[in-house]
């Protein structure tokens, strides 16, 4: 069996079989919360084991896929473009609601990290942590962090923006649309996104746009703030 | 139109955002470089989103599977993060709170001083308007 599996086609085979699998189970549940992950990666892991095939291994062989992280970050320009009419009307708001997000995400990181004297490892890896995985890697990547670490972190933080969100955005009173969606795309881009086309159009559009430029902006503030404080 | 053609546009943005991002002594990754330069040329009509739509949407649509790799290379990991578990959460479920705050009350406080001036714009045209009467 372990003859069998160890080799780059089985590991890629491995990959998209479990990813197709967590998105068919995702749709057929019609839940909106359910991350394809909480299927894809139990699925792995269980092969993984059961063939005896170590982790470093799979990851070796899936220089491919992971490649195709630059690409997907350069693709979000499409939807950035697909969305130039309602960001073009809500300019300065849109703008400084990013702004203001990626300054505060980074901050309120780097205050929590050090509070709880976390390990520098932990700092670098969620700085750029509320942004679209794709995007955060790349940060990640560039700060010296974890790649891992921040993946795992995007994940919990869209779930936690999703399941919360709606409350956070009823306690705090944000009743319009473009607000809505903002809160919830640059808290927690993709599942966030998931959350905000349920509440409306103009909330799921506004969402989708505030992940990709909640990137550019996290990238920018990111080595701006270290370079700040000396890190 | 071929996919190829879109992979190619979106490749050679990524290998122009990454010469950029060396010039610029590493700041800002390649690909958000990349990112803008597409959204730009498309604004501008350098670049035709139809012959970039299919690549782009393929890689969007399914941007899940692109981290899978990354996402597992927790295991190898977990033996550090284990010991930090409710920190690390604690600093996850705070900082994602506090940045929903922060962008979403910033449009609401945009949206008031937009409807603020609006209003009293308003109110002085109003009043031209009954002076002529």
């Amino acid at each position: 069996m372990k003859e069998l599996m160890m080799n780059m086609p089985a590991m890629l085979a491995l990959t998209t079989g479990a990813y197709l699998l967590g998105v068919w189970v995702k749709r057929k549940s019609g839940l909106s919360m359910l991350h394809p992950f909480l299927i894809s990666v139990p699925v792995v892991i269980a092969i993984l084991k059961v063939t005896d095939i170590p982790c470093s291994f799979y990851i070796e062989s899936n220089v491919i896929i992971d490649f195709f992280l630059g690409p997907c970050v350069v693709a979000l320009g499409l939807l950035l473009y697909d969305h130039r009419k309602i960001i073009s009307r809500n300019l300065v708001g849109i703008l400084s609601a990013v702004t203001s997000g990626s300054v505060v995400g980074v901050a309120s990181v780097y205050a929590m990290c050090r509070m709880l004297r976390l390990d520098e490892v932990f700092l670098l890896s969620l700085e750029p942590k509320s942004v679209t995985a794709p995007i955060a890697i790349e940060i990640s990547t560039f700060l010296g962090g974890d790649q891992s670490l921040t993946a795992v972190s995007v994940v919990l933080c869209g779930f936690i923006g999703a399941v919360i969100g709606p409350l956070i955005l009823k306690v705090f009173r944000m009743k319009s649309p473009i607000a809505k969606g903002l809160a919830m795309g640059c808290a927690s881009h993709g599942l966030g996104t998931a959350r905000a086309i349920e509440m409306g159009a103009v909330e799921g559009a506004v969402s989708g746009l505030a992940i990709a430029l909640m990137g550019v902006m996290t990238a920018v503030a990111v080595p701006l703030f270290n370079l700040i404080v000396g890190l | 139109m071929n996919v190829f053609i879109g992979l190619f546009i979106i490749l050679a943005f990524l290998v122009i955002g990454n010469l950029l991002s060396a010039l610029l002594g590493g700041f800002i990754p390649g690909s958000v470089i990349g990112m803008l330069l597409l959204f730009l040329s498309l604004l501008t009509g350098v670049i035709k989103d139809k012959w970039v739509r299919q690549a782009a949407t393929f890689l969007t649509d399914n941007m899940m599977i692109f981290f899978m790799p990354a996402f597992m290379g927790i295991m190898d990991l977990w033996g550090v993060v284990k010991m930090d578990l409710w920190a690390w959460i604690a600093v996850l479920v705070l900082t994602t709170i506090l940045v929903m705050l922060a962008s979403g009350l910033t449009q609401t406080f945009v949206e008031r001083l937009v409807s603020r001036h609006k209003a009293a714009h308003a109110d002085k045209t109003g009043k031209i308007i009954k002076q002529e009467d």
